[in-house]
C-alpha cells in the first residue's frame, strides 16, 4: 500500500471503530433492539480484503458484519440508523444489525445462520463465471462456521468448479463462548481444511491491514485469472464480547491484553509513522472519523420510525405480500 | 407434435422451452447431466444445451440450493433439482431461512428468481424417506410460491411461469404422475402461479385436490356419479398463491367441501385452506367441511400397508357419502 492508501484504510478502519462503539453504547441506553455482534477488533480483514477487490466483486458477511457493510460502501449513518430501527435504514428497519446489505455496491448480504452464506458466494462466483465477467465473490465468516456442514459443500463445490471465490475466516478464536480450539480437530480451523478441498490455505495477520490487502490482492487475482478459490484465516480478536452487553468474562485476562496490545489501528498507525507520515495527519484522520460517527448517531437518533405499512411490503418482486386470491 | 406426451417427458420439454427462450436459465442438480436425471425428467437437456447450462452436482443440497440463490441474486435464473422431495430437509435452512426471507429482510434490495424443482410423493414403494408430500412443509414459510402440476400441460405451462417469475418457486414433480399421459402444451404455453382449475363441473360437492390427487377426485367423482351425486373437483394446481376465489366461488355452487391431501392429516395443506373457508365462506356450507389426508405416519414400504395410508378412491367416496346424508 502506498502512504495515502494506507491513510485512507486507517481512516476507515477508524470510523468502523468508532462505529461499534457507538453502537455498543446505543445498545446500553436502549436505543438499540434485540442484539448486535460488534466487529470491533477486526477492522483490517474488512478494509484490508475490501482494498483488493473490484467494485463489481461480490461480498458476503455474517451477523457480525458491520464492518463489511461499511468497507464496501455503507455509510455509519444508515448502519446506525437501521440498528436504531429507523426509516432510513440500509435495510429499511426489516433487517436490523444482523442483515445488513447495501446490494447496490455489491455488499449482498449478512447472513445470521452460521455458514449459509458460503454457497450463496459460490453461486455468485459461478454466476460471474456464466456470464462471462471477470468478478470474483468473497464468503467472509467466523471460525465457528468451519465445523458446517455448508462450509465443507461450499469448499467441496467450489473447488471442483474452478469458481473465482475467496473463503476468508475471521478466526478470532472463539465459536461464541467457546474456544474454537475446544472443539475443533485440527490447530488451524480453516486453513489445516484447505487440503481436504485442494485448494490453497493460508493465514494471515488479521489485524494487519497491510498484510490483509497484499494477501488477498494474491488469492483475487488468482481467482480471476480462472485458477479457482482459496481459503484464506485471518487471526484476529474480538474486542467487545460476543453479542448484546457480553462481558466475554470467559476470556484469560492475560490473552485479552496480548491481543489488544496487537490492535489494527495501532498497528497501522505504526506503518503509517515507518512511511513518514506525520502524526498531525492522522490525527486529522481521527478527528474526521469522530466527526463522521458524532454526525451519524444524531442522524440516526432524529430519523424517522418505519410506516407500519411497510411490513407488509417487500415479500414478492412486486413489492407486496399477498399469499392467496 | 406426437398426439400425447407424458409428464415425465413434460418436465425436460417445459425446462427445454425456457431454457431456449432465455440464456439466463441454467440447471444443477445431482445426476441431472449425462444420466438425465434418476426420474430422467431432465433427459437431453445436456445434449442440447451443453455443459455451460446443465450442471452435474456432489450430494450436497446445501451447496446446490445455496449456489442457485447466490446464482439468482446475481442476473441468472437457476433451476436447481432437488431429487426427492424428503431430502429438501437436508437443505431446509435454504427454504425455510434464506430463500424467502433475503428480499424483505433487505427492504427489497435483492430479488431471487430461482425454482427448487423435486420430484414428491409416495405410492411407489420407495419407503418412509423416499416417499412424502412435503409441499405442506413449505406452506409453512412466507416467501416461497409452491406449484404442484397435475397433468403433462400443466407441468410445461406452470415450469414456464416458474421460472419466469422473479420470485423464488417450490416445484413439486409428483412421482407417481411421471408415466402418467396427456395432450401436449401449444407453443408458449404459460399456467399462471395461483389459478386453480375446475377440471369437473358438478353441483353436489366440491373436491379440492392437489396434484396426484386430483385424479383421485377424478375417479372418486365417477363412483360417485353412478350414485347420484354430481361431484366438482378442482385442482389447486398452486398452494402458494392460493387461489381461494376459485375455491369459494365452487363452493358457492355446492355447498359442500371435501380436500384430497397426500401429505398427513396434522399439518397438511388442507388445514389452511379449511379454515379460510370456515372463515369467509361458513355461510355456503350446508355440511361439515371434511379432510381426506394421510394418516399421520412415516410411509410404509409395503403396498398393503402404502394404501392404508394415502387417500384412495374408497376413502373419498366414503366421505362425501357421509357428507350427503346433510
Amino acid at each position: 500500500m502506498e502512504p495515502a492508501e494506507l491513510l485512507a484504510a486507517y481512516e476507515q478502519m477508524a470510523v468502523i471503530r468508532r462505529t461499534e462503539k457507538a453502537a455498543h453504547d446505543l445498545f446500553l441506553q436502549g436505543l438499540v433492539k434485540g442484539t448486535t455482534h460488534l466487529a470491533a477488533g477486526h477492522e483490517a480483514i474488512a478494509v484490508g480484503a475490501s482494498a483488493a477487490l473490484r467494485p463489481d466483486d461480490y461480498v458476503f458477511a455474517t451477523y457480525r458484519g458491520h464492518h463489511h457493510a461499511m468497507a464496501r460502501g455503507a455509510t455509519p449513518e444508515e448502519c446506525l440508523a437501521e440498528l436504531m430501527s429507523r426509516a432510513t435504514g440500509l435495510c429499511r428497519a426489516k433487517g436490523g444489525s444482523m442483515h445488513l446489505t447495501k446490494a447496490s455496491t455489491g455488499m449482498l448480504g449478512s447472513y445470521a445462520i452460521v455458514g449459509a452464506h458460503l454457497p450463496m458466494a459460490a453461486g455468485s462466483a459461478w454466476s460471474a463465471r456464466l456470464r462471462g465477467t471477470d468478478q470474483i465473490a468473497v464468503a467472509f465468516f467466523g471460525d465457528g462456521a468451519t465445523n458446517i456442514g455448508a462450509f465443507h459443500e461450499a469448499l467441496n463445490l467450489a473447488a471442483v468448479w474452478k469458481l473465482p471465490v475467496l473463503f476468508v475466516c475471521e478466526n478470532n478464536l472463539y465459536m461464541e463462548y467457546t474456544p474454537i480450539a475446544d472443539v475443533t480437530a485440527v490447530p488451524r480451523p480453516a486453513a489445516d481444511r484447505a487440503p481436504a478441498y485442494g485448494v490453497p490455505g493460508e493465514v494471515v495477520d488479521g489485524n494487519d491491514v497491510v498484510a490483509v490487502q497484499e494477501v488477498t490482492a494474491r488469492l483475487a487475482g488468482r481467482a480471476r485469472a480462472g485458477d479457482g478459490p482459496a481459503l484464506l484465516e485471518a487471526q484476529t480478536y474480538r474486542h467487545f464480547g460476543h453479542s448484546r452487553a457480553d462481558p466475554a468474562t470467559y476470556r484469560p485476562a492475560e490473552e485479552v491484553e496480548r491481543w489488544l496490545r496487537h490492535d489494527p489501528l495501532d498497528l497501522a498507525r505504526e506503518r503509517l509513522a515507518g512511511m513518514g507520515v506525520p502524526e498531525a495527519v492522522v490525527g486529522e484522520a481521527d478527528d474526521r472519523a469522530t466527526a463522521v460517527v458524532q454526525k451519524a448517531v444524531e442522524a440516526a437518533r432524529t430519523a424517522p420510525p418505519p410506516d407500519p405499512g411497510q411490513a407488509l411490503t417487500d415479500v414478492w418482486a412486486d413489492g407486496g405480500a399477498a399469499w392467496r386470491t | 407434435m406426437a398426439d400425447v406426451i407424458t409428464y415425465r417427458e413434460a418436465v425436460a420439454e417445459g425446462i427445454a422451452r425456457e431454457m431456449r427462450r432465455d440464456p439466463a436459465v441454467v440447471c444443477l442438480g445431482e445426476d441431472i447431466g449425462e444420466a438425465g436425471g434418476v426420474f430422467k425428467t431432465t433427459a437431453g437437456l445436456l445434449k442440447e444445451f451443453g455443459p455451460e447450462r446443465v450442471w452435474d452436482t456432489p450430494i450436497s443440497e446445501q451447496a446446490i440450493v445455496g449456489a442457485a440463490m447466490g446464482a439468482a441474486m446475481t442476473g441468472m435464473r437457476p433451476v436447481a433439482e432437488i431429487m426427492f422431495s424428503d431430502f429438501l430437509a437436508c437443505c431446509w435452512d435454504y427454504l425455510a431461512n434464506e430463500i424467502p426471507k433475503v428480499r424483505y429482510m433487505t427492504g427489497g434490495q435483492v430479488t431471487v428468481p430461482l425454482v427448487v424443482r423435486t420430484a414428491n410423493g409416495g405410492g411407489l414403494g420407495f419407503g418412509a424417506q423416499h416417499s412424502q408430500a412435503t409441499e405442506n412443509w413449505a406452506l409453512t414459510v412466507p416467501g416461497l410460491k409452491i406449484a404442484a402440476p397435475a397433468t403433462p400441460a400443466d407441468v410445461i405451462g406452470m415450469m414456464a411461469a416458474a421460472i419466469r417469475s422473479d420470485d423464488p418457486v417450490v416445484f413439486f414433480e409428483h412421482k407417481g404422475l411421471l408415466a402418467t399421459k396427456g395432450p401436449p402444451a401449444p407453443p408458449d404455453h404459460v399456467v399462471e402461479l395461483g389459478r386453480a382449475a375446475v377440471v369437473r363441473e358438478g353441483a353436489d360437492v366440491t373436491l379440492v385436490a392437489l396434484a396426484s390427487m386430483v385424479p383421485v377426485a377424478l375417479e372418486a367423482a365417477d363412483v360417485l356419479a353412478r350414485e347420484g351425486i354430481d361431484a366438482e373437483v378442482v385442482d389447486l394446481r398452486c398452494l402458494v398463491p392460493l387461489d381461494m376465489s376459485t375455491v369459494l366461488a365452487s363452493l358457492a355452487r355446492t355447498s359442500r367441501l371435501v380436500t384430497v391431501e397426500e401429505n398427513p392429516y396434522q399439518g397438511g395443506w388442507g388445514a389452511t385452506l379449511v379454515s379460510v373457508v370456515a372463515d369467509e365462506g361458513f355461510g355456503l356450507l350446508d355440511a361439515p367441511l371434511r379432510r381426506v389426508a394421510g394418516e399421520c405416519v412415516p410411509l410404509p414400504f409395503a403396498d398393503a400397508l402404502e394404501e392404508q395410508v394415502i387417500p384412495t378412491v374408497g376413502k373419498v367416496v366414503a366421505t362425501v357419502r357421509d357428507l350427503a346424508a346433510y
